[in-house]
């Protein structure tokens, strides 16, 4: 929360869900935890209250009986730089990857765990206050000096061709959060390689061989099933 | 008000009678008779009337065939009545016009009139006789007005030629006028009929006129009247009487008649059968006609064996009981059927064999009286001279076999040479015993009549060769005289009793080869367990026992289809039309029937006694087996064995159907009590953990922290049960979509264990992967889940301590994924029901499984195509291996690439 200090309020969060019994509970939830909590129960009302309250981050619901969420979304993005985490449920997998390509920070699979979503909901807040951030990230035993191209593992230094650096240069500076396939796809490659993922599997399986101790269960470069990568910012 | 009195309720007989009446009468039209008694009356004018009045009332009335005869005030009559066209036939050079039945049943009219009854409808129509064409337009709910005058039914045929001495050849069953709902007596008196006559205003067919001339005397006219009233008026009376019983209104019932008539093949079965017939009508009593089958029957020719079979064809038409019956003496099966159906009255005819003959062997006349005890037996006379000259007549004639009789010749002649070689050994009087041999051989191969002449030339032959004085006919030694004769009763009754003995033995092989053929057909049947079977067994058994050809139809819903067929047969379009009648009119048709008797093939119904199920088409290689009664007996009882064969198959194959669904009624109750104990278990944990903390403020720390544990817990586990269910569902649902990317198996391996981390606690897992693991294209999310399934369940049933493996390599073109636990294992006969839905082993204690994850990993495998199975791991424990095709299967090639 050392982050959320630098501000003369308290953080707004406006949680849009059209379930009461989760509003209910986040309001509780958050507001305990010192948030400043305010709620809409559908698209439309939700989008409305963003332009009012011009919240400092977003819980949507995908499934909202109005407007589709990633619409929501894609409306928010046009003037909105707030960060927005989805919730949604298991089956909606590929709700999920659109709206992170959308424009959606992260997200979170109902049902969760109230300790993860406030680690969401800092990790997001984190990442918006600390854009400029400082070129050497450590995670675990993983060092990366951005500015000076050198990648540690528990003090030793690993040769990674240029590609490995590339992803793991953009997952460092989203460390935390959920880059999809497509997103990582585009910015490494460009648009004319979105339909081959094998690359990024292998490239990245690769990676993993490089720098995580056990490539097998992944402590640093975990894989969001479906979805895409997430580097562990936390050791 | 309630009538106590037992005595005046309706007999339980005479309501069950009604009941039959009126079930017969559902669905089908009735019937309503025009009768006259002579042409000219005006029946076709009432018919019409009667027509027109049902018009007004709102009825669809149509006329299907009404013949005007160019008169006006018919013509009249006609006007205003939809008509369908008649039916133009060629036959000959000459245009025919008949009714168009198919016209008729497409337009279904309420009423179809349909004129003269009795016509024989031209060669290549549907059926032989227009009754016929009537019969099935009341069985497709038609209800039908027709005309016909009373001398056209079979019953009045004889008496009406003895009346008139016009011998009237279309004739109409007596069933008819018992089926008709209303009978409508067109009568007007003699004298006017000859008045309208002689104005011309009577249609005569020039090809009649002299038979007319003849039918209309005034006497004649006279006598039809009151024949066509009586019959009227027994009609009446039959009504009055069935409806004094059913109202049980008490009256002078006559008692229960039935009659009996015994069909022999002779010339005069047709008048015995009419006398029968009007006997049976006039005591109101139902008659049996029933045909004896003695060794005897062997040695009737043909023509006669012909004529009982028609005969009992007649009689069935004539409304008789119909049966044939096996025995060796013809009274005592008289006899005893009379007494087996309550037989009343049994009739035979008056015999007409010379005196002496009957004083060898008693007449049937005399044993039947003798054998048939309380029954009274009616002797009708039959002369020769009332032989009828009818359409039917037919001479005997009797096919003399002559190379038979050229061999009786022969064979006289070489025991002739012989003797006179052997004479010089021999008495003359021991030469007899060779002519005698010859006799009994000629009896043995050449029958009766070659053995009585082989006895007669042999005693010629012996005289004139061996008796002096030699060559000469004339007798020295009177006391030869006594060896002719000797020799001659002795050669007699020895044919007689060889040929008989030959005769029944050759009857009774007949007999034992259809009963073998019939026991053959049954045991095969028996034997099939399904349709294929069945068929298969008829065509090979028909083929066999009477070298016929056959076609298996099956109702399939509405329609024919062919099951099954000898390969020679050759199916026109005409042929499944006749196919087809014979099912929707649940009766024979085709060749050897009178119903599109054109046809190549006879059509026997597959009738069971509740439904139809398809129809038997026979072809026989012998035309003239058509007509033969062993052979249509034979058909029939084939055509119903196989009818029950094909219905004890199809019963035993809903049987079999009846258990898979109950099956799986049973698998979906254990879903539901499993689901319902599986949901229902850990939210009532939660719910105590929560309302325990909400409701007991003085709980201490230590307790709050369990309470809330167990909740989160309990949530965790419900939130997987639900997982599983919904997997579950999909995959029962085969809602399943693979969604095919390329996956690092490793990766793969990595995301399984990131889920069950929070339940790994310390456990070690030793994941053994080669280095050159190729991207293998799989649905990532499924194949995450049946490993974490796996998983789960090798935490939940393997010790603490034991490490769990996981192994992968390629197989050729397979990757094989391996789960290696060190638990207790599965038993041996468990390890292919694990994968069954709901199936659980014993578990150690505190473990809790839903039963669903290893078959929705078998779910998840089998839909990428791939092969799950269960084996002991060496040492104990337990090994799931997978094995997953490296190129998904043609159908899956879908690539997802945000994967």
């Amino acid at each position: 929360m050392d982050e959320t200090k630098s501000h003369d309020h308290p953080p707004r969060i406006l949680v849009v869900d059209d379930e009461t019994a989760i509003r209910r509970l986040l309001v509780t939830v958050l507001s305990s935890s010192g948030f400043s909590v305010h709620q809409a129960e559908n698209g439309r009302l939700g989008l409305a209250a963003a332009a009012v309250v011009r919240p400092d981050l977003i819980l949507l619901d995908l499934g909202l009986p109005d407007l589709d969420g990633v619409e929501v979304i894609r409306r928010l993005r046009e003037w909105s730089p707030a960060p927005i985490i989805v919730l949604s449920v298991r089956e909606r997998e590929d709700d999920k990857v659109a709206a992170l390509d959308a424009g959606a920070d992260d997200y979170l699979t109902k049902p969760f765990g109230v300790p993860e979503l406030l680690a969401r909901i800092r990790g997001s807040l984190r990442r918006v206050v600390g854009q400029a951030s400082e070129p050497v990230f450590r995670s675990g035993e993983l060092e990366v000096d951005l500015a000076k191209r050198v990648v540690l593992v528990a003090g030793q230094e690993v040769q990674l061709t240029p590609t490995e650096y590339e992803i793991l240069r953009i997952m460092v500076t989203h460390a935390g959060k959920v880059l999809t396939h497509r997103q990582l796809l585009s910015k490494i490659w460009g648009v004319s390689h979105l339909e081959q993922p094998h690359v990024l599997r292998v490239n990245i399986s690769n990676l993993r061989h490089k720098i995580e101790r056990n490539p097998s269960r992944p402590s640093l470069l975990l894989t969001e099933s479906g979805v895409g990568y997430r580097l562990r910012t936390e050791p | 008000m309630i009538n106590n009195n037992d005595d005046i309720r309706p007999s339980p007989e005479a309501m069950l009678k009604l009941a039959q009446a009126e079930e017969a009468q559902e669905g089908r039209g009735r019937l309503k008779i025009f009768l006259g008694y002579a042409a000219g009356v005006g029946k076709t004018f009432s018919m019409l009337s009667a027509a027109r009045q049902r018009k007004r009332e709102g009825l669809d009335v149509v006329a299907a065939y009404v013949e005007s005869h160019g008169r006006t005030e018919t013509d009249a009559l006609l006007e205003g009545l939809a008509i369908i066209s008649k039916l133009r036939l060629e036959y000959q050079g000459v245009s025919l016009f008949e009714l168009d039945i198919d016209a008729v049943l497409q337009r279904h009219p309420q009423i179809a009139l349909v004129d003269e009854l009795a016509h024989t409808n031209a060669p290549g129509s549907r059926h032989e006789k227009r009754w016929q064409d009537v019969q099935e337009l009341l069985t497709a709910g038609i209800d039908v007005y027709t005309t016909v005058n009373v001398q056209h039914f079979e019953s009045m045929n004889d008496v009406v030629e003895k009346i008139t001495g016009v011998v009237v050849r279309e004739t109409v069953p007596d069933l008819l006028l018992d089926l008709a709902a209303e009978i409508q007596l067109v009568d007007i008196p003699p004298d006017e009929l000859l008045a309208r006559l002689g104005q011309g205003k009577i249609y005569i067919p020039e090809q009649a006129t002299r038979a007319m001339e003849k039918f209309f005397q005034p006497g004649n006219l006279i006598a039809l009247r009151e024949l066509s009233l009586r019959r009227a008026a027994s009609r009446v009376d039959d009504q009055m009487r069935s409806y004094m019983e059913t109202r049980a209104i008490p009256g002078p019932h006559t008692v229960a008649e039935r009659l009996l008539v015994c069909i022999s093949g002779s010339p005069f079965g047709e008048k015995l059968m009419r006398t029968t017939r009007r006997l049976a009508d006039e005591m109101k009593a139902p008659w049996h006609a029933i045909y004896i089958e003695t060794p005897d029957t062997g040695r009737f020719s043909r023509e006669n064996r012909e004529r009982i079979w028609r005969d009992l064809r007649l009689a069935e038409s004539m409304g008789a009981t119909v049966a044939s019956v096996t025995a060796t003496t013809v009274a005592e099966a008289v006899a005893d059927y009379a007494c087996r159906h309550n037989i009343t009255k049994i009739v035979v005819g008056k015999p007409t064999r010379p005196r002496w003959r009957e004083m060898l062997r008693p007449p049937i006349v005399d044993q039947i009286i003798r054998e048939s005890g309380p029954i009274d037996v009616y002797v009708v006379s039959m002369s020769p001279d009332e032989r009828r000259a009818t359409t039917q007549q037919r001479r005997q004639i009797r096919t003399i076999p002559w190379a038979r009789h050229m061999a009786a010749l022969v064979l006289v002649a070489g025991t002739t040479l012989f003797c006179s070689l052997v004479q010089p050994f021999f008495s003359p009087t021991n030469t007899v015993m060779f002519y005698l041999l010859a006799v009994v051989a000629a009896a043995i191969r050449l029958g009766l009549q070659p053995a009585v002449l082989t006895a007669m030339l042999g005693v010629l032959a012996f005289d004139f060769f061996f008796v002096s004085p030699r060559f000469s006919l004339a007798v020295a030694d009177a006391e030869y005289l006594m060896t002719f004769a000797g020799f001659l009763t002795v050669g007699l009754v020895i044919s007689t009793q060889v040929a008989r003995s030959r005769e029944r033995a050759e009857s009774l092989r007949l007999r034992e080869v259809q009963t073998a053929s019939l026991y053959y057909l049954s045991r095969d049947l028996a034997g099939a367990a399904d349709l294929v079977a069945v068929t298969g067994a008829v065509l090979r058994n028909l083929k066999e026992s009477l070298k016929a050809e056959i076609v298996i139809f099956l109702a399939d819903g509405e329609q024919l289809k062919i099951i099954s067929a000898s390969e020679k047969l050759d199916l026109d379009l005409k042929e499944r039309a006749v196919a087809d009648w014979t099912f929707r009119n649940h009766k024979e048709a085709g060749h050897g029937t009178t119903t599109l008797g054109s046809a190549a093939l006879l059509y026997l119904p597959l009738k069971t006694s509740t439904s139809i199920l398809g129809v038997l088409g026979v072809k026989l290689t012998d035309l003239a087996d058509y007509n033969s009664q062993q052979h249509r007996l034979l058909l029939n009882a084939f055509a119903s064995q196989t009818a029950m064969a094909i219905e004890r198959v199809r019963f035993s194959q809903q049987a079999e159907q009846a258990q898979i669904l109950q099956a799986r009624e049973n698998l979906e109750r254990a879903l539901l009590n499993s689901i319902s104990h599986d949901l229902r278990t850990p939210l009532a944990s939660i719910t105590g953990a929560l309302s325990s903390l909400q409701e007991q403020k003085g709980l201490d720390e230590t307790a709050k922290t369990e309470l809330l544990a167990t909740a989160c817990e309990e949530a965790t586990r419900l939130n997987r049960f639900v997982g599983n269910l919904l997997d579950m569902t999909r995959l029962e649902a085969g809602a399943v979509r693979l969604k095919y990317t390329a996956c690092a198996v490793e990766e793969l391996i990595g995301c399984a264990l990131s889920v069950i981390d929070p339940r790994l606690g310390k456990r070690e897992i030793a994941v053994r992967l080669p280095a050159d693991l190729p991207l293998v294209m799989l649905d990532m999310g499924c194949m995450i889940q049946v490993l974490v399934n796996l998983l789960d369940n090798s935490l939940k049933y393997s010790p603490q301590d034991q490490p769990i493996g996981i192994n992968a390599q390629i197989d050729r073109a397979w990757l094989v994924i391996e789960v290696v636990d060190q638990g207790p294992g599965v038993a041996e006969a468990d390890l292919e029901r694990i994968f069954d839905k709901f199936h659980r082993v014993p578990a150690p204690e505190g473990v809790r499984g839903t039963g669903l994850g290893l078959s929705i990993c078998k779910g998840f495998v089998q839909a990428h195509g791939g092969k799950i199975s269960a084996a002991i791991t060496q040492g104990g424990g337990l090994t799931v291996t997978l094995r997953l095709p490296l190129t998904p299967p043609p159908s899956q090639t879908e690539v997802n690439a945000h994967g």
